[in-house]
């Protein structure tokens, strides 16, 4: 039989997303439910001074207005779950102390949403200005070091990288910078609160609904046996639904009050700023070499900025102290704070803005060298992490080189920029090196044998639009010995056994050995019942027994079989419960993705205009448990690569620290005509190492490396350096 | 959001009494009004609704014109059979804006109408704008202006004039109908616009209770060549940063006469007159026409963050000229 792990399988939740039967945070009703508004800050720093409500008050339908006057006083001021950096710092109307333009100041509940809104409307604050810190530069001045970058620590340094670049023939020395970007993910935001008692439902589109649990708990100063969240469907995270935010709190906090059930959905006005974006990075690469192309010396400076409320770090250095084999290095993580609303984990936090630096200071550097930037990448190729020395788990980004270049035809590509032209454009080929850590947490499921030969498989896990119901089922259907279409995976309620956030790409990692292990845990009772004296395949021994397609057979008479519904026969139901976490392996491993993205960028000589028909990603990602949502994930994050590398940016208007293209007609993503052709390849690897099933993780592995490999591509078009994003065409005008 | 009353206009004459009561606004399409109301930008008492009327028409007019009855869709009239074999330029204009969904709904008259997309004025959260709250200063002068106007700006606005139809019409010497209480008046598409200078608050010339009901084009130039260049932030759905319009007359490979408009860079639909009388005569080389493209911007006022589309836009018409021309 072929195995069903690993198998194209189409989504599970497929036809009922299509179908709209799929319910989503904002979908769900409660009876009495009313409709709650957020309202803003329109000043970036100061005080309230004053509240107008009684227009607002009178406004039909409109049943509470909780701004800071009447806002009930939490625990610790609201601060209780504060614990960085997935605990953020809210805003629950505590106080008038504005920090940001867009800050939440007060929710104006309806009977309608419509009177919400309109209520909403007529709600006046008068503010005691203070000057704001809005310039980055400026603020570059007090650049100060956080405490940790991410697991990290801020800096990290070996040998000596003064002398090393001291030793160097050739060097590159500037800095890179890319911009502040907000998520923008398909669903908006939404939180539906329910009270019963003191029992608080919520149905959230969130990532984590474990952490929500936990946050809403210590927030409201409730027991999480008091709160239960629930999560079935996410129209995408990427990050900024990996920690509870404000509007959450404040809809259970207006449901309390109001003793009824309340909805809060966030505009897609309200999605820049109060839930968090990728801050902006300035990264000071330095890199020195040798007449043999050997890296002397890397240096890698970020700084970042973060929101005077709470320190948030993009560790943009730390593929810098994996990547490359070097002797010498260092690099340093700094913060400057700004009047801005928190920042927070966007796909690949880290490597994202890290890859397009580093990869575009290593292209940089092969010109200088003159030599091939894969043959570069490839004499400084690292065969053990470079820092402590351990040995990766797996590693087949040679392979991916290999591969790429072969089926991208690099052995065409001239070695001087510049010189491909067709028609008005001007044509450059360029690559980057990607890369991601192959994380997991502990986790815990539950499978379910039922007397009808179906099962139930259950892990308070997440699926934020990646497959997890599809491939847990495909885990969990293999484990059984059941085919697919008679497993259910059910996730997204906080009363299933523990998992961790889906975040890090780790939810395969983390949650499928736990399924595994529940499956065959309750397989192993299932041939317990069918061995049983009396029972259909008595006298058997255990481990002659095998399951497949919905059977237990044995292996010596295979004409003696059972049926799984059979087997479980009076006892109703039959459990198995399984829980998975790392070990040792991990300290003795380095575990990271790797992969090689190559890119065709064709920028019109007159106008600027920047187009890519053609993207190659070559991954090494461990077993992919299916090749259909494997490639999804990789194909999804080379577009949001190519958004990052041309269009993405929230700009800020310097005065008042307001977001000026908070919409998605004004912040650009990519369109379907932006996207050529996508083409991704993986490199087989079996690793043993990382998890039991060997995936490592592949959601935020192919966002990295795009950026630099189309300003690398624009490079060899144009000659032109272009070292912010992103790439608009005014940067190509000359 | 304010509440508003809702009606619905069953002809002309309905329409017309119900949109001279103070605080009425006629809805197209909805693409644009729907989004100032949500936003609170606009605040009409009164909806009226004027989808029912029969102004929807494309037709011929008697001496080789054609008529496009303001109710006309964007995408309708886009893809008209006499719009796309006489008028290509207008039909590539209109398919270069928005989205398909947008377009079915955008009608003539919303078009005409849109308002600016600069963030100072659509969104009610910043205090400064002349536009929406005049005599409360512009934040762009100072602010965020990559997107804005280098042309026809003033110290009170510098916002874009963001339609692309409006660039094609200019460039074919289009008129405006109006229907009002005074009756009907026909104004030419140059002079319907309006330049900021001291009342930004004004986009056009169109009067209060005025009814757009149609838009007729001239002849068209037998013979002509046109093309409608758009650059933008992104290949499909974004507004123009630079755009132009262009119409060539040729004699082999020498201009006879050349219509140009500018779009994405004025605070109105910008006709470039200065290039239009310096194009007879030259030939479509680069050379030339770069020198007669630089005519177009000479009195522009580029901004902190906008000075590459003083340079964008002599690019735009090369391009547009040379590919018109079918020399690019
Ligand atoms: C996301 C987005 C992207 C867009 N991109 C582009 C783009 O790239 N290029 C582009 O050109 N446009 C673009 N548009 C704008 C679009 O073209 C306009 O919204 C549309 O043309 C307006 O037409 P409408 O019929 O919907 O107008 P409505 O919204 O109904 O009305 C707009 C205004 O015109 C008035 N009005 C309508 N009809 C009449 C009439 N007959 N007489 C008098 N007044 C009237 C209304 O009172 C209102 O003030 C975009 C819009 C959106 C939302």
């Amino acid at each position: 039989m072929n195995p069903i792990i690993g198998q194209a399988l189409d989504r599970a939740d497929g036809p009922a997303k299509v179908t709209g039967a799929a319910q989503y945070a904002g979908d769900f009703t409660a009876s009495g439910m009313a409709y709650a508004v957020l309202v803003q800050s329109t000043v970036a720093k100061g005080m309230i001074t004053g509240v107008v409500q009684e227009a607002a008050q009178r406004a039909p339908g409109v049943l509470h207005i909780m701004t800071h006057l009447n806002a009930p006083r939490l625990p610790q001021g609201g601060k209780a779950a504060f614990e960085p950096p997935a605990g953020r710092m809210l805003s629950l109307l505590q106080d008038g102390v504005i920090d940001y333009n867009g800050q939440p100041i007060a929710v104006v509940v309806a009977d309608t949403f419509q009177h919400a809104l309109a209520g909403a409307a007529q709600l006046r604050f008068s503010y005691e200005q203070q000057p704001a810190a809005l310039d980055f530069t400026a603020a570059k001045r007090s650049a100060y070091a956080p405490k940790k970058a991410g697991k990290e620590d801020a800096d990290v340094a070996w040998g000596d990288a003064g002398a090393g670049m001291g030793r160097a023939t050739e060097r590159i020395d500037h800095v890179y910078a890319t911009p502040m970007q907000t998520h923008n993910a398909m669903e908006p935001h939404a939180t539906l609160a329910v009270w019963q008692g003191d029992q608080l439902t919520i149905y959230d589109s969130t990532q984590g609904i474990a952490g929500a649990r936990k946050t809403m708990a210590k927030t409201l100063g409730l027991d999480p046996s008091q709160v239960r969240v629930i999560s079935p469907f996410v129209g995408g995270g990427f990050g900024s639904k990996g920690s509870v935010w404000s509007h959450v709190v404040l809809a259970a906090m207006a449901a309390r009050t109001l003793r009824r059930p309340v909805k809060l959905a966030l505009a897609r006005t309200q999605m820049f700023g109060p839930v968090g974006g990728r801050p902006r990075t300035e990264q000071h690469v330095a890199l020195g070499a040798g007449g043999d192309a050997r890296l002397t010396a890397v240096r890698h400076d970020v700084v970042s900025h973060t929101s005077v409320m709470e320190d948030f770090v993009e560790p943009s250095a730390t593929q810098t102290r994996m990547l490359y084999a070097t002797d010498n290095a260092a690099t340093t993580h700094r913060l400057v704070k700004l009047n801005v609303g928190v920042p927070t984990f966007q796909r690949a936090p880290g490597e994202a803005t890290g890859t397009f630096a580093l990869e575009s200071a290593m292209d940089e550097l092969s010109y200088a060298l003159n030599i091939d930037p894969i043959e570069l990448r490839l004499r400084n190729y690292a065969e053990k992490e470079p820092h402590e020395g351990k040995p990766f788990s797996s590693k087949s980004l040679r392979e991916c080189y290999r591969i790429g270049a072969e089926r991208f035809g690099w052995s065409r590509r001239p070695r001087q920029a510049g010189t491909l032209r067709e028609g008005n454009e001007l044509v450059g080929w360029g690559m980057a090196t990607a890369t991601y850590p192959a994380n997991r947490m502990p986790a815990s499921a539950s499978a379910k044998i039922l007397a009808d030969g179906t099962a139930v498989v259950r892990s308070a896990t997440q699926d934020i639009g990646t497959g997890t119901y599809t491939v847990m089922a495909q885990v969990a259907a293999e484990a059984l010995g059941l085919p697919m279409e008679r497993v259910r995976f059910e996730l997204g309620d906080s009363s299933m056994p523990d998992a961790p956030v889906s975040g890090g790409s780790m939810t395969v990692a983390s949650v499928s050995p736990a399924v595994q292990a529940a499956c065959l845990d309750a397989r192993a009772k299932l041939i317990e019942a069918a061995i049983a004296p009396g029972a259909p395949l008595a006298g058997a021994t255990r481990d002659d027994v095998t399951t497949g397609d919905g059977w237990l057979a044995l292996r010596s008479d295979p004409s003696r079989r059972v049926s799984f519904a059979r087997a479980v026969g009076g006892r109703g139901a039959i459990e198995g419960k399984g829980e998975a976490k790392p070990g040792k392996e991990r300290e003795q491993f380095s575990m990271h993705s790797f992969g090689a993205v190559f890119v065709e960028a064709r920028v019109d000589r007159d106008l600027g205009r920047i187009r890519i028909p053609r993207v190659l990603g070559v991954y090494g990602v461990g077993r992919r448990l299916n090749a259909k949502t494997a490639r999804s994930q990789l194909i999804g994050g080379i577009v949001w690569g190519i958004g990052m590398a041309l269009m993405e940016e929230t700009s800020l208007d310097p005065a008042s620290g307001r977001v000026v293209n908070a919409s998605l007609a004004d912040y650009h993503v990519p369109v379907n005509a932006d996207i050529g052709d996508i083409e991704v390849v993986f490199v087989d690897e079996d690793d043993p190492h990382v998890n039991p099933l060997g995936a490592k993780g592949i959601g935020e592995i192919g966002i990295t490396g795009v950026g630099a490999a189309v300003a690398n591509a624009a490079f060899h078009a144009t000659r032109k350096r272009v070292r912010d994003l992103p790439l608009t065409l005014d940067k190509f005008l000359v | 959001m304010h509440a508003f009353t809702y009606t619905r206009a069953a002809d002309v004459g309905g329409a017309l009494q119900a949109g001279a009561a103070q605080g009425s606004a006629y809805l197209g399409g909805g693409t644009n009004l729907l989004d100032l109301i949500k936003g609170d930008v606009a605040q009409p008492l009164r909806l009226v609704d004027i989808n029912r009327l029969p102004l929807a028409q494309i037709r011929e007019l008697p001496g080789g014109g054609l008529s496009i009855g303001a109710l006309a869709r964007n995408s309708d009239t886009a893809n008209h059979a006499l719009v796309r074999q006489r008028y290509p330029v207008l039909s590539e204009a209109l398919l270069s804006g928005a989205s398909p969904q947008l377009r079915n709904m955008a009608t003539i008259g919303g078009n005409l109408m849109q308002r600016t997309r600069c963030p100072y004025f659509t969104d009610v959260g910043f205090a400064m704008c002349n536009k929406r709250n005049p005599g409360s200063g512009c934040g762009a002068l100072q602010g965020r202006n990559r997107m804005h106007a280098v042309l026809g700006g003033s110290e009170q606005c510098v916002a874009v004039n963001p339609s692309d139809m409006n660039v094609a019409l200019a460039a074919l010497d289009a008129t405006v109908l109006l229907r009002g209480p005074q009756g009907e008046r026909r104004v030419a598409l140059a002079e319907f616009h309006r330049v900021p200078g001291n009342s930004p608050e004004l986009d056009t010339n169109l009067l209060p209770g005025e009814l757009i009901t149609a838009v007729e084009l001239p002849p068209a130039w037998p013979n002509a060549r046109s093309r409608y260049i758009k650059v933008r932030d992104r290949a499909s759905y974004a507004f123009a940063l630079a755009s132009a319009a262009v119409l060539l007359d040729l004699d082999g490979q020498t201009i006879r006469a050349a219509r140009v408009a500018l779009g994405g860079v004025a605070t109105k639909p910008w006709r470039a007159t200065a290039t239009e009388r310096a194009l007879p005569g030259r030939r479509l080389d680069e050379g030339s026409l770069r020198a007669a493209a630089a005519l177009a911007v000479r009195e522009a006022h580029p901004l902190r963050e906008n000075a590459f589309k003083v340079e964008l836009a002599q690019r735009a018409i090369v391009r547009a000229l040379r590919e018109a021309g079918g020399v690019a």
